[in-house]
């Protein structure tokens, strides 16, 4: 073996590993297992739910009202509302950490913690 | 080329075609799909230092077409063709380079014969997500290269004598 050998092994086995390194932050990130969605009344936290598993699950209150809020593809979005304004089954689904889903007149809030930041329009938040 | 070349290189073909053999029949089972030993590209070392450039290629191309359609598909001649193909092009070119003894030549051949074939499996299954296997096939394909150019350079300064 060869010197140049001996560099060629190193090189290789260092490219390797920095790209073992780099896969494994870009799995983390890309999977975003721990986002998740958080439901909120009236400030009391109803339950949280993970992003990355297809999910529907019915809110009912106590006077009668309900919200129906679906997980489907990592996106979460309520598809049915008592409430007569229907602005939360009208909001566009939401993904990144930080968006939120609010039902005033049920004073639901669904929140998504965790998971990756909005890069599109971040500065808005 | 002289007739004794020529038995050579048939000589060689045969025991290409044996060692692929033998590797079907053992495959090295790590849990990784495609990780291979790569016992016959220690026949295309000895051929690529001893015969040639052509007689080696020659060599890799008539292994793969004998290994595929005798033991597999036709999946695999893809996959051991893009394999083999990138390997000995990497392969004649490091050698062409005088940097590398025959061990740094057969771990480059190592490498890019697994890379060869995610190219390919990255195209025909549709998923980029392959490229994790890399780094292990990466690994297994220095240290078979550093194994098989040792062995290689043996074997090529004990036959040169002889046959050629």
């Amino acid at each position: 073996m060869k010197r140049n050998d001996i560099i060629l092994i190193i090189t290789i086995l260092v490219i390797t590993c920095v790209s073992v390194v780099f896969m494994w932050f870009h799995q983390r990130s890309a999977t975003g297992s721990a986002a998740k969605v958080v439901v909120t009344i009236d400030g009391e936290e109803y339950g949280s739910y993970p992003l990355n598993k297809d999910y529907t699950e019915t809110i009912e209150l106590s006077d009668g009202s309900y919200n129906i809020f679906t997980i489907k593809d990592g996106y979460a979005s309520v598809t049915e509302a008592s409430c007569p304004d229907q602005i939360c089954v009208n909001h566009f689904h939401i993904h990144y950490a930080g968006e939120t889903i609010v039902c005033l007149p049920n004073k639901v809030v669904l929140e998504i913690v965790g998971g990756e930041e909005d890069d599109v329009d971040g500065a808005t938040h | 080329m002289k007739t004794k070349g020529i038995a050579f290189l048939g000589l060689l073909i045969a025991l290409a075609f044996v060692l692929s053999y033998i590797e079907f029949l053992l495959p090295l089972n790590i849990g990784i799909p495609g990780a291979k030993v790569g016992l016959a590209n220690l026949v295309v070392m000895v051929a690529l230092y001893t015969l040639g450039t052509k007689e080696a290629f020659a060599l890799s191309f008539v292994r793969v077409l004998l290994v595929s359609l005798t033991f597999g598909n036709f999946a695999m001649l893809l996959y051991s063709l893009a394999g083999a193909g990138l390997s000995f092009l990497v392969m004649v070119i490091a050698k062409r380079t005088k940097l590398l003894s025959i061990t740094g030549v057969s771990v480059l051949g190592g490498v890019f014969h697994n890379i060869g074939q995610i190219i390919v499996a990255i195209f025909a299954l549709e998923t980029v997500k392959l490229v994790y296997y890399m780094p292990f096939l990466t690994v297994i394909g220095t240290i078979s290269g550093i194994i098989i150019g040792i062995v290689a350079g043996m074997i090529t300064e004990r036959i040169k004598g002889y046959f050629l």
